[in-house]
C-alpha cells in the first residue's frame, strides 16, 4: 500500500515525506528556508526528479517545494480526489441509426480531474454522452473498448482483431462504424484496414483528434460529431480517415484510407490526401463528396474479412551513402519483404546494386517507393532504375511508402509466390494506385506570393 | 381592473423611485463620501495588478513581443469555438456554462509578423523564456514573496476565446509577500507570470474578434489580499505596485501595459471583479460605485423577500405579441423587425419599483437585465423596453395592454425584448436567472469599467475549478543560488527611496512622477556622479521635466538617460547648472542635437564672471535715474533682470544677487 500513499515519488522526495509522515493528499504545512508554504500535497509525475514536492495551493496553482529547503513539515488533513466521470444513459430512438465506436487506448474524449490535471479517458456511451452530448441527436451509439494502447503502438495483431471485430458488426447489421485512434499511425491502421475490410456495405471511419479533449479549443469534439454523421448518414461505404478540413473549427475531410497522411506534427489539419483530392467535406448534416467514384452503402450484411500479415516486413527510407550492409542485414535477419522510399523518381546509389541483388535471388520481395511522396515511381527514365529493376525492384507506382509497406506486409501474409505477391501489389483495393494523378491532386502552397497571400486572407479560415 | 392599472402606472414614477431608492441605501458621492461611509456598508477590496514584462520575445514561442498592428492589419483568419470541459464533480463550471450558452464563433486575425503556430494553438508550447522568468522572479523578491522550488506551468481556463486554446498558461513564483503604505501594511497572497491575452477588435452578436499581437506576451499579476478598506487605500496599494514593478526598469509602460482587476465587496455581498482597469485613477470611483451597487442589490432583495415569500415558486410570464396591437415606435424594434425579429413580453411578479432601483450613478437594476442579455443571449443593447424607464421609449400604456394581457398584479413589471428566434429561449432563460439572483443579493461575476466609473456585467466569475497542470511543460526548478544571486542584484526599494527623497529634501508633489517614470536611480546617479544638489535636480525633474514632457513632442524618442549627459557637459564645461532649464525643452525636441548647438540656438555666450559683474556700478547708476522705488530689494530685482540673458549660465543666480548687493 506504501506506493499508494506517496503516489510517483521516488528516492530523497519520498525519504523526506516518510520523515514528516506526510502522505499525498495530506494538507499540509511546509516550512522551508524561502518561507512557509500550505497545500495539498498532489503525487508527482514518474519521470520528473526526486527533489521537489509538488503541492496545491488554495488558489488551484500548483507549485513544487525544494526539498533540500524545507525544516519542517506537518500534515493537517487529508483529502483524496475522486475520479469517477458521471455517466448519463446514452439515448435511443428508434428512428436513429446505429453506429459502433471501437476503441483501440488513444482519448477520444476525456475529462480532468482538475485535483491532479489527470486526464481521464470518457469511452462509454454515457460517458461520451457527457462530454459530447451532441452525439445522441445523430445515431444511436455502443462502443467497444478492444486494446489500449498507444497510436505508435498499434501493429499487425490489433489490425487483424480490428478487421475480425468490424466484420462480426457488419454482420450483425450496424450502420456504420467509427475508430477511436491515437493520430501518429492512424494512416497505417486506415491502410490496414482497407486491404483486411473489402467491400463494406456501410462507412468504417478512423478518428482521433490533434488536441486533447481536456482543452476547451479542442477538436476532438467535432471530430468525433463528425465522425459520427459519416458513420451514421454518408453513402460512401470506405475505410476512411476524418479529421479536420483547415485549422479552424469549420468542416472536416474525409480521407481513403489508402492515400491519407499526417503531413504536421501538431496542427489540427494534419492529415491530408496525397496525390488526389479528398473523398468528401463532412459538417454536421452534410456529407458532401469532391470524388464521384466511391463504394456507395449497400442493405446486406456482407464483407469480406481478410486478417492477414507477415510481420517480418520493413521500409528502407534511403540517404545518399546507404551501405549496401543495411540491405544485407535485414536479409540476414529474415526479412521477408522491403520497401524502398527512393529518391526522385525511385532511386538508390550503386554500391547498393548488389546486395539487393543477393536479397532478391533469396527470395525477399522488394518494392520501389518514392521519398517525394507525390508522384509515380518511374524507373525507366534513368539507367539506375532499369538497373534496379533487373536486380528484381519492383516499383510500386505512386503508393504512399507506409501504404507499401502494409500492403506488402498483408500480401506477405497470403502467399510467398513472387508473381502472385506482385498481382496482389499492384493492383488497387482501393486507390493504393491510381491510374492517374490529377493535377490539383499536388497542392504544397508557398507563402509570400501576392496571390497565395490574397487566398489565405480571404478564404482560408 | 384597467383603469386601475392605468391610474397606477400615471402615479408611478420611476424616476422618484430612483432618487428614493438612492437615499434608502445611504448613497453619497465619492467626494463626499467619508471613512464613516466606507465602514457602514463595510467596503472591502483587493487587486490583481497585471504588469507587463518588457521582453524581446513571448513567453512561450519566439515570437517578438510589443509590436502591434491595426485591426485590418492582418494576413490570415481561424476561426474557432470554444466547448466548456467537466470539471472534478461532473459539472460544468459556471463561466464555461455561460460561455457556451452565447455560442460565439470566434475569429482571431492574425499576422505573420507576431504570430506563429503556437498563437492559433497548432503547436504545443516551447520552453518558458528564461528573461521574463528571471525579470518576474526578481519582482517576486521585492515583494518579499516565498519563492517556489520549482515552478510548475498551470493552464486556467478562459472561455471567452481571449485564449485561442481555451486556457492561459501561468505559473506561481512566490507566496505570501507584502508591501507596505503609509499607515499599513498590506499582504500579498501571490506573483504568477502567465500569457497575455488577445486583443478584442469587436463582439457583435454571435461573433467576437480578436487579433493576437498581444497573445503571449509575458506579464505577471501580482495578488494582494482584502487588505483594503477605502478607495483610497486601494489607489495607493495599486500606485505602490506598479512603482515597485517599474522600479526595476524591466516592464513595459505606455497604454495597456498596466492593468488592474480590482475585487470589491460590501458587507453581505460578493466578491465582484472590475477587469481590465488601465489608469489608476479611475480606481476609487470604481470601487466606490461597486461597493455601493451591491449595497443597493441587497436592499433589492431585502424588499423582494418582503414581497415575495417563496422565491422557489417565482417564475415569469412570457408571451410573443404582435407590434400591430401596441405602439412600439422605436427605431431598435422596428429595425428588429426588419430582422424577422420576434417581439416578446415578459411579465416579472412582484417586480414593480425594483426595476427602476438605484444601483449606480444613472443605472437602476433593469440595466442589469439587460447587460446580461448583451452577453449571454448576445442581443445588442438597446435590447428591451420595460415599464419603468427614466426615460421612456415607448409611450407607457403598452405597459398598462400588457398588464391585462397577463392579468397582472400591480406589483408586477414588464419587459419587451426583440430577438431573432434562436436566441429567445436563452434571453428568456437570463432574464427568469437574473431575476431569480435579485433573492439571493449580489451574483457572482466579472465587471468591465468605464470611465465614468460605472461598470456593467462582463461574465460569471469562474470558479478556482479551472485550473490543472499544463501537461505540455515540465516543471522549472528554481536553485537556492540562483535566487540568492538574483536578489543581491535587486534594486532599492520604493519604500526605501520614498524616504530617502524626503531626506534629500525633494518636494513631495514630484515623488509620483518620478517613481512613475523611475527617475530615482537617474536621480541618484547624478547625485551621485556630478554631486548636483539633489533637491535642484529632484525639482528639475518632477516639475521641469515633467513641464516640458507635457507640453513639448519629441521628434526622436527622447530617452531620460540624456539628463545625466546633460548635467554632466555643463559640469565638464564648468558651466552654471542653471542653464539646463532653458535647454531642457530643446533637449527634449531634438533629442539627437549635440549640447553645444543647443547653447547657441538659446543665443548663450560664454563670458567671464567679471565681465558681468563689471556692467553693475553702471546699472545701478541707472536704476538711480529711473528709479521707482526706494527699496534696495528693487534695485536688485532690476539688475537681475537686466543681467539676467547674459548672466545665465555663467554665474550662478544667487552669487550675481550677492554681487549686486554687495557693489
Amino acid at each position: 500500500m506504501s506506493e499508494d500513499i506517496f503516489q510517483g515519488y521516488k528516492g530523497k522526495a519520498l525519504e523526506v515525506l516518510k520523515k514528516y509522515n506526510v502522505r499525498v493528499w495530506g494538507q499540509t504545512n511546509i516550512k522551508t528556508t524561502r518561507g512557509s508554504f500550505q497545500g495539498t500535497v498532489l503525487p508527482r509525475s514518474e519521470n520528473d526528479d526526486d527533489q521537489h514536492i509538488v503541492l496545491k495551493i488554495a488558489t488551484g496553482y500548483n507549485i513544487g517545494i525544494d526539498i533540500k529547503t524545507i525544516t519542517d513539515m506537518k500534515e493537517t488533513g487529508y483529502q483524496k480526489a475522486n475520479y469517477k466521470i458521471p455517466e448519463k444513459e446514452f439515448p435511443y430512438a428508434k428512428d436513429k441509426r446505429n453506429v459502433k465506436l471501437f476503441g483501440t487506448g488513444g482519448t477520444i474524449a476525456s475529462r480532468l480531474d482538475y485535483r491532479t490535471g489527470a486526464v481521464i479517458p470518457a469511452f462509454s456511451p454515457g460517458e461520451l454522452y457527457g462530454a459530447v452530448p451532441e452525439l445522441a441527436d445523430i445515431c444511436n451509439l455502443t462502443t467497444e473498448k478492444l486494446f489500449a494502447v498507444f497510436s505508435e503502438n498499434m501493429g499487425p495483431e490489433q489490425y487483424k482483431s480490428l478487421a475480425i471485430a468490424i466484420g462480426k458488426e457488419i454482420e450483425k447489421g450496424i450502420d456504420g462504424i467509427i475508430i477511436g485512434h491515437g493520430t501518429d499511425t492512424l494512416g497505417h491502421t486506415a491502410a490496414a484496414l482497407t486491404f483486411m475490410v473489402q467491400n463494406s456495405p456501410v462507412p468504417i471511419v478512423l478518428v482521433g483528434s490533434q488536441r486533447s479533449s481536456d482543452r476547451p479549443s479542442s477538436d476532438a469534439a467535432l471530430n468525433l460529431i463528425h465522425a459520427a454523421y459519416t458513420a451514421a448518414h454518408s453513402d460512401i461505404a470506405e475505410v476512411m480517415v476524418c479529421m479536420f478540413g483547415p485549422t479552424s473549427d469549420d468542416y472536416g475531410f474525409l480521407h481513403r484510407g489508402t492515400r491519407v497522411r499526417k503531413m504536421h506534427s501538431s496542427y489540427r489539419s494534419t492529415f491530408r490526401t496525397v496525390g488526389d483530392v479528398p473523398l468528401a467535406t463532412v459538417k454536421w448534416g452534410e456529407v458532401k463528396p469532391i470524388k464521384k467514384n466511391y463504394n456507395p452503402r449497400r442493405k446486406d450484411k456482407k464483407a469480406t474479412i481478410l486478417p492477414f500479415f507477415e510481420e517480418k516486413v520493413t521500409i528502407v527510407y534511403y540517404y545518399p551513402n546507404m551501405q549496401p550492409d543495411i540491405i544485407d542485414m535485414l536479409v540476414d535477419n529474415g526479412y521477408k519483404g522491403i520497401v524502398i522510399a527512393g529518391t526522385g523518381l525511385g532511386h538508390v546509389n550503386k554500391p547498393l546494386y548488389d546486395a539487393i541483388e543477393r536479397a532478391t535471388k533469396k527470395g525477399v520481395h522488394i518494392y520501389m517507393t518514392v521519398q517525394t511522396l507525390w508522384g509515380y515511381v518511374h524507373m525507366f527514365v534513368y539507367d539506375t532504375g532499369r538497373d534496379l529493376m533487373d536486380k528484381g525492384v519492383i516499383p510500386a507506382e505512386n503508393m504512399l511508402p507506409e501504404v507499401a509497406y502494409i500492403k506488402l506486409g498483408w500480401a506477405l501474409g497470403q502467399t510467398d509466390d513472387p508473381q502472385k505477391v506482385k498481382e496482389i501489389m499492384l493492383t488497387p483495393v482501393n486507390d493504393e494506385i491510381t491510374r492517374k494523378e490529377p493535377y490539383n491532386g499536388y497542392l504544397i502552397y508557398q507563402g509570400g506570393v501576392p496571390e497565395v497571400e490574397e487566398f489565405i486572407r480571404k478564404f482560408r479560415k | 381592473m384597467k383603469t386601475n392599472t392605468s391610474a397606477d402606472s400615471s402615479s408611478f414614477d420611476p424616476k422618484q423611485n430612483y432618487e428614493k431608492t438612492k437615499k434608502e441605501i445611504g448613497y453619497v458621492t465619492r467626494k463626499k463620501a467619508k471613512k464613516a461611509d466606507y465602514q457602514r456598508i463595510g467596503f472591502k477590496s483587493g487587486l490583481e495588478v497585471h504588469q507587463q514584462l518588457n521582453t524581446k520575445e513571448k513567453l512561450f514561442c519566439r515570437c517578438p513581443a510589443g509590436i502591434y498592428h491595426k485591426d485590418d492589419e492582418y494576413d490570415a483568419e481561424i476561426i474557432r469555438h470554444m466547448r466548456p470541459t467537466l470539471s472534478e464533480l461532473g459539472e460544468y463550471d459556471g463561466t464555461a456554462l455561460m460561455e457556451f450558452k452565447t455560442k460565439k464563433e470566434i475569429i482571431y486575425r492574425i499576422n505573420n509578423e507576431t504570430a506563429c503556430t503556437y498563437e492559433i494553438d497548432d503547436t504545443p508550447p516551447f520552453k518558458i523564456n528564461k528573461e521574463a522568468l528571471e525579470k518576474a522572479l526578481e519582482i517576486s523578491l521585492l515583494c518579499k514573496l516565498n519563492i517556489v522550488g520549482e515552478v510548475h506551468i498551470t493552464r486556467k481556463q478562459y472561455l471567452d476565446g481571449s485564449i485561442p486554446t481555451g486556457f492561459q498558461r501561468t505559473a506561481i513564483l512566490g507566496v505570501e509577500g507584502e508591501i507596505p503604505l503609509k499607515n499599513k501594511k498590506v499582504r500579498l497572497i501571490q506573483l504568477s507570470i502567465e500569457e497575455d491575452s488577445c486583443r478584442e477588435i469587436s463582439d457583435i452578436r454571435h461573433t467576437r474578434i480578436y487579433k493576437t499581437d498581444r497573445l503571449g506576451m509575458p506579464l505577471i499579476e501580482t495578488v494582494t489580499y482584502p487588505d483594503m478598506f477605502t478607495p483610497d487605500e486601494l489607489k495607493e496599494a495599486a500606485e505602490y505596485i506598479r512603482f515597485l514593478n517599474r522600479s526595476t526598469g524591466k516592464v513595459r509602460t505606455g497604454s495597456g501595459a498596466g492593468r488592474e482587476d480590482v475585487n470589491v465587496s460590501c458587507k453581505g455581498g460578493t466578491r465582484v471583479e472590475v477587469k481590465g482597469v488601465s489608469y489608476n485613477k479611475l480606481i476609487p470611483e470604481l470601487s466606490h460605485n461597486e461597493a455601493f451597487r451591491q449595497w443597493a442589490l441587497l436592499n433589492v432583495r431585502k424588499k423582494l423577500t418582503d414581497k415575495i415569500k417563496d422565491p422557489s415558486k417565482w417564475k415569469i410570464q412570457h408571451q410573443e405579441i404582435d407590434y400591430r396591437d401596441y405602439d412600439l415606435k422605436y427605431e431598435p424594434i422596428t429595425n428588429g423587425l426588419i430582422d424577422k425579429y420576434r417581439i416578446i413580453a415578459v411579465n416579472l411578479p412582484g417586480f414593480k419599483s425594483i426595476l427602476s432601483h438605484f444601483t449606480q450613478p444613472g443605472k437602476i437594476f433593469a440595466d442589469e437585465i439587460s447587460d446580461r442579455l448583451k452577453v449571454i443571449a448576445c442581443l445588442e443593447e438597446p435590447n428591451m423596453v420595460h415599464s419603468e424607464e427614466l426615460e421612456p421609449k415607448v409611450i407607457p400604456e403598452n405597459f398598462d395592454k400588457l398588464k391585462s394581457l397577463f392579468n397582472a398584479d400591480r406589483e408586477d413589471a414588464q419587459i419587451i425584448f426583440w430577438a431573432p428566434d434562436e436566441d429567445i429561449s436563452t434571453a428568456l432563460e437570463t432574464i427568469e436567472e437574473r431575476c431569480l439572483m435579485a433573492f439571493e443579493g449580489v451574483p457572482n461575476e466579472t465587471r468591465k469599467s468605464f470611465t465614468d466609473g460605472t461598470t456593467i456585467f462582463e461574465r460569471v466569475l469562474p470558479g478556482a475549478d479551472r485550473m490543472y497542470p499544463d501537461t505540455d511543460s515540465a516543471p522549472i526548478p528554481l536553485a537556492t543560488d540562483y535566487i540568492e544571486n538574483l536578489r543581491k542584484k535587486l534594486p532599492t526599494e520604493v519604500v526605501d527611496r520614498y524616504n530617502q527623497m524626503k531626506k534629500w529634501d525633494i518636494p513631495e508633489d514630484t515623488y509620483n512622477y518620478i517613481l512613475r517614470n523611475n527617475l530615482y536611480p537617474l536621480i541618484e546617479k547624478i547625485i551621485k556622479d556630478l554631486k548636483i544638489d539633489p533637491k535642484f535636480i529632484g525639482t528639475f525633474i518632477g516639475h521641469k521635466l515633467k513641464f516640458v514632457e507635457g507640453h513639448y513632442k519629441s521628434t526622436n524618442t527622447f530617452e531620460y538617460s540624456k539628463i545625466y549627459d546633460l548635467f554632466k557637459f555643463l559640469i565638464d564645461k564648468k558651466l552654471e547648472i542653471q542653464l539646463s532649464k532653458k535647454m531642457l525643452p530643446i533637449v527634449y525636441q531634438y533629442p539627437k542635437m549635440d549640447f553645444e548647438s543647443i547653447l547657441t540656438s538659446i543665443h548663450f555666450k560664454p563670458l567671464p564672471k567679471e565681465e558681468i559683474l563689471s556692467k553693475i556700478p553702471f546699472l545701478k547708476e541707472k536704476f538711480k535715474e529711473i528709479k521707482q522705488s526706494k527699496n534696495d530689494n528693487a534695485a536688485v530685482h532690476w539688475i537681475m533682470g537686466e543681467l539676467q540673458k547674459t548672466a545665465v549660465g555663467n554665474i550662478a543666480p544667487e552669487k550675481l544677487a550677492k554681487a549686486i548687493e554687495q557693489n
